[in-house]
């Protein structure tokens, strides 16, 4: 009897270290939870960038209509990927998209940029020492928010966004936090 | 002789600096020994199994600014660590809290620990017992008798 267990001792142990092996090497240690899922946009005042006359982005400007919040930088090699669906998401939806031109090391940059390739942004603030990118708990660009008309965070995008996450998770989400917010 | 010296005080006093450029350091040096207490257990986000008192990250380097200014304008270390943790969650601190979600971290080695103790106390007792069960009964006279006379080879 006690032979027994011993025996299968071995076995069992490698299913345990099995299970946990399977359930850890599938997870993804650059996905940090979402801290502030629910919670109010931090505050934040970002002066406007270069070329672009508007008074900048703060997170009053959050407190008007669903929107998105998008964390780039013209040094940021998958916002280039990124970059042409969120033209094409200026032209299709009527979602604001505000950016955050995210540590420049020259100012002149992130304007260039955005004149190069087109400016799908709303508002823009310049963030040069990731004062608004460590407030929202940004780890890498692109970082992008969906914000509700309160100016609540409802849910975050690590990496680039493109047509199946729109389709399949943001659209829907903000459908619903437009009835939501109709009652 | 002299150059071996100044050579070796170089050398030996040479300690690990991190990454702290000197543009970071604050003035007062109590202020600074607090900042790089904490950074030393803020994991740098970009870089995961560094503090960012070791990392080079530009956000690694924005962090350290940021906890010097919280430092400066008046916060204790506690609140500096606490806003981190609000923004990033516990994944920024390197040594993780004791809570309900990380009960099994903390408690497991421990549980394993009592588990190989009540192994070791029940192998070493189930021993002793089957020492003492496997022992013959002690003889009587008569096989005594027949024992000595075996061993002294001499029947009378």
């Amino acid at each position: 009897m006690n032979n027994r267990v011993l025996f299968v001792m071995p076995l069992v142990v490698f299913l345990v270290l099995a299970g946990y092996f399977a359930v850890g090497l599938t997870l993804d240690p650059k996905k940090l939870p979402n801290m502030l899922a629910g919670k109010p946009v931090p505050d934040f005042a970002l002066k406007p960038i270069k070329g672009r006359d508007d008074k900048g982005f703060a997170s009053a400007d959050l407190k008007k209509s669903v929107s998105l919040v998008n964390i780039f930088g013209s040094w940021c090699v998958a916002c280039q990927v990124e970059h042409p669906f969120l033209m094409e998401l200026k032209a299709t939806s009527d979602v604001p998209i505000h950016g955050i031109d995210w540590r420049e090391v020259d100012p002149d940059a992130g304007p260039a940029w955005l004149k190069k390739k087109g400016d799908p942004y709303a508002l823009v603030g310049d963030d040069p020492r990731s004062r608004a990118a460590i407030a929202f708990g940004v780890t890498g660009a692109p970082e992008t928010f969906l914000v509700d008309a309160e100016g609540v965070v409802r849910y975050k995008v690590v990496g680039p966004i493109n047509k199946a996450l729109w389709d399949d998770t943001l659209k829907p989400l903000i459908d619903k936090l437009r009835q939501g917010g109709a009652s | 002789m002299r150059i071996l010296i100044l050579v070796l005080l170089v050398v030996l006093s040479a300690g690990p600096s991190g990454a702290v450029d000197p543009r970071e350091i604050l003035k007062d040096p109590i202020l600074e020994t607090r900042a790089r207490e904490i950074s030393k257990g803020v994991r740098c986000v970009v870089c995961q199994n560094q503090s960012i008192d070791d990392s080079d990250a530009t956000l690694a380097r924005d962090l350290r600014v940021l906890i010097r200014e919280r430092l400066t304008a008046g916060d204790s270390n506690q609140q500096v660590v606490d806003y981190l943790v609000s923004r990033y969650g516990d994944f920024v601190l390197l040594k993780p809290p004791f809570k309900l979600t990380t009960l099994a971290l903390w408690g497991g080695p421990l549980l394993i620990g009592f588990l190989g103790l009540a192994a070791l106390i029940s192998f070493y007792r189930r021993q002793r017992m089957r020492q003492s069960a496997a022992a013959p009964p002690p003889l009587n006279d008569k096989e005594r008798r027949q024992l000595n006379d075996l061993l002294d080879g001499d029947p009378s």
